[in-house]
């Protein structure tokens, strides 16, 4: 190889062998390459501070997963397959509770409702692209990859290959996951002791940093106030279904207030 | 791995991955309504809410109000180190710390 070639970027070393004879440095085809690349790497870099903050969850859920109950073939397979964090913890949680699948199943579904407020919200960004690109967009969706991926489509409309950006952030976020859910789990399999404090402890107080950042104004005060309390009253009812029906009480009421203020604060406008 | 895990995993996966993937499947813009839109930012908060309350308040079926449950006070020094910190990790640092702290405390 020539000594020339080692002031060539990485990313045409690495095509150059399927292209045809002829085609220069700057063909459309290699610098089509090159964004796609920097794309990628973009979104993995943009998503590397949510990252750190996946870290301590994922290690926790696979130490709650071994105190559960559920096997460790199976705590990683919900990790590899759902790929969704906190209604993994549910799961962890309700499984440890002896809760019939069903349930699981449905609360799983409430949880990660939110989802498709996202797709809604990707959606004219990526109507676009094949299926091929679609599916494993939707299959690798979180709140970490979306907040990402959103803030960026927001600020650049432009670009035609913002969908490898949020493929980069997405694969960043599922590798992210997996590893510390693995650590996670071989913690709890080697130290026993904390299998048995695990879940008790770690999950309540998981739960409440994760709650805090949502409780910025009057009516998620009301939404979470209502779903704890009704949360309490429904404690004896079979299959902790208790936990659905105080999750909607507290959308209602939250929502109730939203729109109360809301009405209220147009009429004093008027 | 049990086939009841698999059942269980499978089921998670195919509701997950049809709420993520529903609206990107169909080429058409679907618009949630906005009632719908304003409704789902309530429920994380209000699941993981209604799940850790009984958590703290019943840490083993039973109520338990009192300065000696590590688990409530443990809880309430997390609240009160997410409102100051606003930091996840922070969070669950302060919060585990108080309730080992407790627990020796209390014997």
């Amino acid at each position: 190889m020539p000594a020339t070639d080692l002031t060539i970027p990485e990313a045409v070393v690495i095509i150059s062998p399927n292209l045809p004879q002829g085609v220069s440095l700057t063909s459309p085809l290699q610098s089509k390459t090159a964004s796609q690349r920097q794309e990628l790497l973009a979104g993995a870099r943009d998503i590397l501070p949510l990252l750190l903050g996946a870290a301590p969850l994922g290690l926790i859920y696979g130490t709650m997963a071994v105190a559960s109950g559920l096997s460790t073939a199976a705590a990683m397979a919900m990790s590899l397959l759902v790929f969704a964090g906190s209604a993994q913890f549910v799961a962890v949680g309700l499984v440890a509770a002896r809760t019939p699948t069903l349930i699981i199943i449905a609360t799983t579904f409430v949880v990660n409702l939110r989802h498709m407020l996202y797709s809604a919200t990707l959606l004219p960004h990526l109507r676009h692209l094949p299926q091929r690109w679609r599916i494993p967009l939707a299959f690798l969706l979180t709140d970490e990859s979306f907040a990402v991926t959103v803030h960026r489509f927001q600020k650049e409309k432009g670009s035609p290959y913002r969908h490898w950006y949020q493929l980069g952030a997405s694969v960043a976020m599922y590798l992210n996951w997996q590893v510390w859910c693995l650590v996670g789990l071989v913690i709890g399999e080697r130290i026993p002791g904390v299998a048995s404090w695990g879940l008790d402890v770690a999950m309540p107080i998981a739960f409440i940093g994760m709650t805090i950042p949502f409780v910025r104004n009057v009516p998620m005060v009301v939404c979470v106030s209502t779903a704890g309390a009704c949360g309490l009253l429904t404690v004896g009812l079979p299959y902790r279904l208790g936990i659905i029906i105080s999750a909607l009480a507290g959308v209602l009421a939250g929502l109730l207030t939203e729109v109360t203020a809301r009405r209220r604060k147009e009429a004093v406008q008027s | 791995m049990t086939s009841g895990e698999w059942g269980l995993i499978l089921g998670m996966m195919a509701v997950t991955f049809g709420i993520r993937y529903l609206l990107l499947a169909l080429a058409d813009r679907i618009a949630i309504p906005r009632l719908m839109e304003a409704a789902l930012q309530y429920i994380p908060p209000a699941v993981l809410t209604a799940i850790t309350v009984p958590a703290v308040l019943l840490p083993e079926g039973k109520w338990f109000i009192s300065w000696t449950n590590p688990y409530l006070m443990a809880a309430l020094v997390a609240t009160l180190a997410g409102i100051l910190t606003r930091s996840l990790l922070a969070t669950i640092a302060i919060g585990l710390a108080a309730f080992f702290g407790l627990q020796m405390l209390y014997g």
